[in-house]
């Protein structure tokens, strides 16, 4: 475990309603580091996630960032402090052009690595199309909009949703394929997969969550497929 | 020539439903909100700008300079200490909220200025006459109306498109939620959108009080206009709105030319035939 964790998450229970969705969830991480949160449908990762970012109530002490409790403030507030979330679906703006998507990333205004210039760089298919509106890209060129527009905040901690998902195999493998390059900005990432084989090459640790409790928490290089599946599907 | 003359009065008059419309236009594509106190605000805006020209001794258009902070200042405040708590999945908390506040306007109004009808006072300007042809005359003042009104609109396209406050209003617009992981305050972007929609309500409230008499109990007619410009220009086009604005104020002039009766009788033809023919309205931007 890192010693003065980035990211704190300490016995966090996370409800829709009366349902709840989160029983004492507990994770850690470092600045610069990458871990996979992984699990079956309906384990609570994007719930996971939606708490860290502000998206749904939590107790305020539940989730601490750079050592200051944030648990349940404002997502405006939580996005200003130094936390992106690159949703489930890419929730891109429909009636916003590529490039403004990026920009509004950007309207924070944090000083950083990233601005379009460099996301342009780092994705040259979405400087061709900086004109067109969102909904006219490719699902796979539309990810790319979604983690651009996340890194435009320059984020300390990346929250990555699925960014796996409804993709063809060789799209996702092109997106992870830049990933090193967002880790190499001393970003954090979380990532949330179900794809694990992709989760296991970019993550450090990983935490398997089961019907909203952490089943399996570890390094990546000591977890055992048969372990993973294990925590995975709860046999 | 005389249907020329018609035609030219509908149009010219058209400009002021353009900014009855506009204001509420803005706000229902920002957060979805039916504004049934517009038309009420529309007149308090023309007794704030009657208050202003009595003390402070200034003309009309002059008193602008601080109706339009004014108002915008009250559409701030109204939005982040009463509306925005009525926002949510359902669309009838708004509706009631500023149904309520619409006969609070017009009661507080009827208390402190009485029911008798008032009338902004521009001078010469209300007389003067622009020829544009040899028999074509207009009002310099319906023509003043009409440029503020295209410089309006061209304004309000110009924030929603090309300002950083303008892709604020679209991005929460299209997903609330989304919009505040990108650091946008919901509360804050939909008080502001409130404020643009009162600032052009105060200059549409000094162009009426110009126009003719005005009394407490005329908002609901002008929040009357303003929906028939907005629905006929097709919802979330402002353009549109403006085209709607002609429309219904072209409509009304040649109704009241046939007969002075058929005048509000003939706008309201003409935006019913339209919601027949094309529901969606002439030129309709808003996905649904």
């Amino acid at each position: 475990m890192p010693e003065s964790p980035l990211l704190a998450v300490r016995q966090l229970d996370a409800f829709y309603g009366d349902l709840q969705a989160l029983f004492g969830v507990s994770i850690e991480l470092a600045t610069a580091e990458a871990i996979a949160v992984i699990g079956a449908n309906g384990a609570g990762k994007s719930t996971l996630l939606k708490s860290i970012a502000g998206l749904l109530r939590a107790r305020r002490d539940a989730i601490a960032f750079d050592g200051v409790p944030i648990g349940g403030i404002p997502a405006h507030d939580v996005a200003a402090r130094g936390i992106a979330l690159v949703p489930e679906g890419r929730g891109l703006f429909a009636s916003l052009s590529v490039e403004e998507n990026l920009l509004i990333g950007g309207q924070l205004k944090r000083s950083g690595p990233w601005n379009l210039h460099r996301i342009y760089e780092l994705f040259p298919v979405l400087a061709e199309r900086r004109r067109l509106p969102s909904t006219a890209l490719s699902g796979g060129q539309q990810q790319m909009v979604a983690i651009g527009r996340a890194l435009m905040s320059n984020p300390k901690l990346l929250l990555c949703d699925e960014i796996s998902l409804g993709l063809a195999p060789i799209v996702v493998r092109d997106i992870y394929a830049r990933l090193p390059t967002i880790l190499g900005e001393r970003v954090s990432v979380v990532l949330v997969e179900q794809d694990i084989v992709q989760a296991l090459k970019v993550a450090e640790r990983i935490y398997c969550l089961q019907e909203g409790r952490v089943a399996l928490a570890g390094a990546a290089k000591d977890l055992t497929r048969e372990a993973i599946a294990a925590a995975y599907f709860g046999v | 020539m005389v249907w020329i003359n018609v035609i030219l009065q509908g149009v010219l008059v058209g400009g002021l439903y353009a900014m009855f419309a506009a204001g509420l236009s803005l706000i229902f594509g920002v957060m979805r909100l039916v504004n049934i106190a517009h038309g009420d605000l529309i007149v308090l805006a023309a007794y704030l700008a009657l208050v202003v020209t009595e003390t402070l001794g200034i003309g009309p258009l002059a008193s602008l300079i601080l109706v339009v902070p004014l108002m915008a200042l009250i559409g701030y405040a109204l939005q982040r200490l009463v509306l925005n708590r009525t926002l949510g999945d359902d669309l009838l908390p708004p509706l009631l909220v500023t149904f309520g506040l619409s006969v609070i306007i017009q009661n507080g109004l009827l208390a402190v200025f009485t029911a008798d009808s008032q009338k902004l006072h521009a001078g010469n300007l209300e007389v003067a006459t622009v020829r544009l042809a040899e028999g074509v005359y207009v009002g310099a003042l319906p023509l003043l109306q009409f440029i503020v009104a295209v410089a309006v609109i061209a304004a309000l396209q110009f924030l929603f498109y090309r300002t950083p406050l303008g892709r604020a209003f679209r991005a929460t617009a299209d997903d609330p939620a989304v919009a505040q992981l990108m650091g946008l305050d919901n509360r804050h972007v939909f008080a502001l959108a409130m404020a643009v929609s009162l600032a052009v309500v105060a200059i549409a409230g000094v162009f009426l009080a110009i126009r003719a008499d005005f009394d407490p109990s005329q908002g609901p007619a002008r929040l009357i206009f303003g929906f028939e410009a907005v629905i006929i220009g097709g919802l979330g086009s402002l353009w549109g709105t403006l085209a709607g604005g002609l429309i219904l104020g072209v409509a009304q002039a040649i109704g009241a030319h046939l007969d002075p009766g058929w005048q509000v009788l003939a706008g309201h033809i003409a935006f019913l035939v339209i919601l027949a023919i094309r529901p969606e309205g002439l030129f309709p931007k808003v996905r649904t």
